[in-house]
């Protein structure tokens, strides 16, 4: 190293910050590989604590759609859009599995990494971002399940599966601008914690899971849609399934508030950051 | 001619406390709260100041006030100052974890910092996985990791168990693996807390090297810490901190004695007026740790042959409790000396009403070596633990050897190693001179 290169040191301003700040994102691009070694830490340590390790991303969803098709699909004889009921509702289970949890892992990321936050400086959106992220590994684990499903009941997607990975995408920025809202305030206010399960359980039922869509009158659809996860399930049932009543308008509504919710939940957790060390 | 580094101009933080105590919290507090703090909020928002209808626990202090100063580039500078004197807020708004409530600093250059030794160490991953993972955390690149690997494996001396989960390390190891990766960090300045103070001695010494190098390599280093003498061998320059103030700037050795010699690195009692701040709970707070002679009197240099007290008064507010005192004794050196519980078998296993109590622990004389003492005062509850309070450098005092040939050191004036200097009772046997053994020890030896 050099010393006369101070002119072009980099130089760091510290002071209190007021009200809305901007999110920097140059700044988390360049801890990009803090991210990712963050992901990796999630996802290899919930993999060698675990006894079935991998296997608890598909026992989650599976057994949800075997209770469902016994209630739901045998018993109650929901309407599936002409879909076996099973591959009907695990199409819904991989996908909502993936948000529930990784909502609930972004909202709680900031107290279980309490000693990151308190201790070393980065960009603390990172941290959120790492507890979504690191979910899509077992949403792949659980897609291979759903895939073997399909193939199952002879079930086999046509070219619109090219969209499917928007979808996931569309329940990324759901689930990261609900997560970012929720750790935020959950620094603040601990109840998020207690009431996040429940949270997670009651959109469970606002979402086309157990149920089509179609249920829902036509004229209240779009309205329907201003819960994201309807666009993404009946997005992602029409793409691999090629059934849904997803509209256009339905969809448009569905991105407009994920993205909404990303960016009110990414600005509002930089403001509440300058607090995060203190009240941990 | 030298840059700038750190400028750092009217520097404060404010905290609330009680904000800052959530851990004494249970879920119907969170509740209640939750309910009430809207209309606190509201409340706070008409009536124009934001800590007006502040409740009792919701009291501001500042842990830094109107704080300037600046450090030059390749400066190794170290910050000393009594607990809560504001040393690790300092730091943590120089690493950027807390912003500061009012003021600015400038820093030139990448900033490493260094609060803990093994921030982000996870149990379950491998010694080869965590210096991954704590690199990245510590803000090198992968490259940077990868290119540094085998020495810092060389300097944690860890190479046979790179690929064992760290939970089967031993603390040295960890230790050890936790400071590699931090030390081979190379940033322009490097912010470092009584990391230190951790692991074996050699290693403490090898890891004061490796900051001597650091800081001889141009790189500008702010070291806090209680050890007075890695401060005063490492840094040139010195800041003290005193209630959030700067109290002193200057040369090493002449502020850590001026410290020493201050009475705020040497008081001998110490009173919590403010039951606020006072360390503690709802079960007993701290009132006064006092060092005291045998006849009482505040004692902050105590004869080496006499008996010192250790004395702490708390108040019970909470009856039911068995409390159990303890007194934490290091040198000045960071060597823990002792640690003793109180055993006075009046209160022994008996819980205590509320009132004030104050229990004293008697060293003996002849037991202590000279030098620097530093005294943790705590009350606790073993079964199940809990720690009321643990103010960990209360008070500190002198000891002081006369060198007039009745102590342990005998009529030898010069340094005198060991952490304690016992006047040990002596036996001596004596043989008189006797010819006839030496003549045969010498027929032995011919033969």
């Amino acid at each position: 190293m050099n010393g006369n290169d101070s002119p072009g040191l980099p130089v760091t301003r510290i002071q209190a910050s007021r009200g809305w700040v901007s999110l920097k994102l140059a700044e988390v691009w360049e801890f990009r590989e803090l991210l990712y070694f963050l992901i990796w830490r999630d996802v290899k340590v919930r993999y060698k604590q675990t006894l079935v390790g991998a296997g608890w991303a598909i026992i989650q969803p599976v057994f949800t759609m075997a209770v469902f098709s016994i209630f739901f699909g045998r018993l109650a004889k929901m309407p599936s859009d002409g879909i076996p009921y099973p591959v009907f509702s695990l199409a819904a289970l991989v996908p909502w599995t993936f948000f529930a949890n990784a909502l609930t892992q972004a909202a709680n990321s900031l107290a279980t990494n309490a000693n990151l936050v308190t201790k070393v400086y980065f960009p603390r959106l990172i941290i959120p971002t790492a507890g979504v992220l690191a979910g899509l590994f077992d949403l792949a684990i659980s897609f291979v399940v759903l895939v073997g499903l399909m193939g199952y009941y002879g079930i086999f997607p046509k070219v619109q599966m090219l969209a499917f990975p928007l979808f996931i995408g569309l329940a990324v920025v759901a689930a990261m601008g609900v997560g970012l809202w929720m750790a935020a305030v959950n620094v603040e206010y601990r109840d998020v914690r207690y009431a996040l399960p429940f949270v997670v359980q009651f959109w469970m039922f606002a979402t086309p899971i157990a149920y089509s869509s179609t249920l829902v009158p036509p004229e209240w659809r779009t309205l329907y849609a201003v819960n994201p996860m309807v666009g993404v399930i009946e997005g992602i049932r029409w793409s691999l399934l090629g059934t849904g009543s997803v509209s256009w308008g339905m969809l448009a509504v569905s991105c407009l508030v994920a993205l909404g919710l990303l960016i009110s939940g990414a600005f509002y957790f930089r403001r509440m950051e300058k607090d995060f060390a203190d009240r941990i | 001619m030298s840059d700038v580094a750190i400028r750092v101009e009217n520097l404060g933080k404010r905290f609330r406390i009680g904000a800052s105590q959530p851990r004494y919290r249970t879920l119907r507090d969170t509740l209640m709260d939750s309910l009430k703090k809207p209309f606190q909020s509201v409340q706070r928002r008409f009536s124009g100041s934001p800590f007006s209808a502040g409740t009792p626990e919701e009291t501001e202090f500042w842990a830094l006030r109107d704080l300037s100063f600046d450090v030059q580039q390749g400066e190794v500078i170290g910050i000393i100052g009594r607990n809560g004197a504001g040393k690790s807020t300092l730091l943590k708004i120089l690493s950027r974890i807390t912003e500061p409530t009012s003021g600015l600093v400038e820093i030139h250059g990448r900033v490493g910092s260094l609060l803990e030794v093994g921030t982000g160490f996870h149990p379950e991953l491998t010694g080869r996985e965590n210096i991954f993972l704590n690199g990245a955390i510590l803000g090198m690149r992968r490259k940077e990791v990868q290119s540094k690997f085998d020495e810092i494996v060389a300097f944690a001396e860890v190479e046979k168990f790179l690929d064992t989960p760290v939970r089967h390390y031993s603390s040295g190891m960890y230790t050890r693996l936790a400071f590699a990766v931090a030390a081979h960090l190379e940033p322009e300045v490097l912010l470092v807390d009584e990391v230190l103070a951790v692991g074996d001695a050699s290693f403490q010494r090898k890891c004061l090297n490796k900051m001597d190098d650091v800081g001889k390599q141009g790189r500008t280093v702010f070291f806090v810490s209680h050890n007075m003498p890695s401060i005063t061998r490492l840094c040139q320059r010195v800041l003290m901190l005193d209630q959030g103030r700067l109290a002193n700037d200057g040369p090493a050795h002449k502020v850590a004695a001026a410290y020493l010699a201050s009475g705020i690195g040497t008081t001998a009692r110490r009173e919590w007026p403010d039951s606020l701040r006072a360390p503690g709970n709802e079960v007993a707070r701290l009132l006064s740790v006092t060092i005291r002679t045998e006849v009482g009197e505040v004692c902050d240099a105590a004869d080496i042959r006499r008996p010192v007290g250790l004395e702490m008064e708390f108040r019970v507010l909470k009856p039911g409790y068995v409390l159990v005192p303890n007194f934490h004794v290091l040198n000045d050196e960071g060597t823990y000396v002792f640690c003793v519980n109180d055993h006075d078998p009046e209160w022994r296993r008996r819980p205590r009403p509320e009132g004030i109590f104050t229990s004293t622990a008697w060293i003996p004389g002849n037991y202590l070596a000279e030098g620097g003492l530093i005294v943790g005062a705590a009350v606790s509850t073993l079964d199940p633990v809990i720690v009321h309070f643990y103010e960990k450098d209360a008070v500190s005092f002198q000891v002081i050897d006369q060198t007039d040939g009745e102590t342990a050191r005998g009529d030898y004036a010069g340094p005198f190693p060991g952490v304690v200097r016992p006047l040990l009772p002596w036996t001596t046997t004596f043989r008189p001179h006797l010819v006839s053994t030496t003549q045969e020890s010498k027929s032995l030896a011919g033969s």
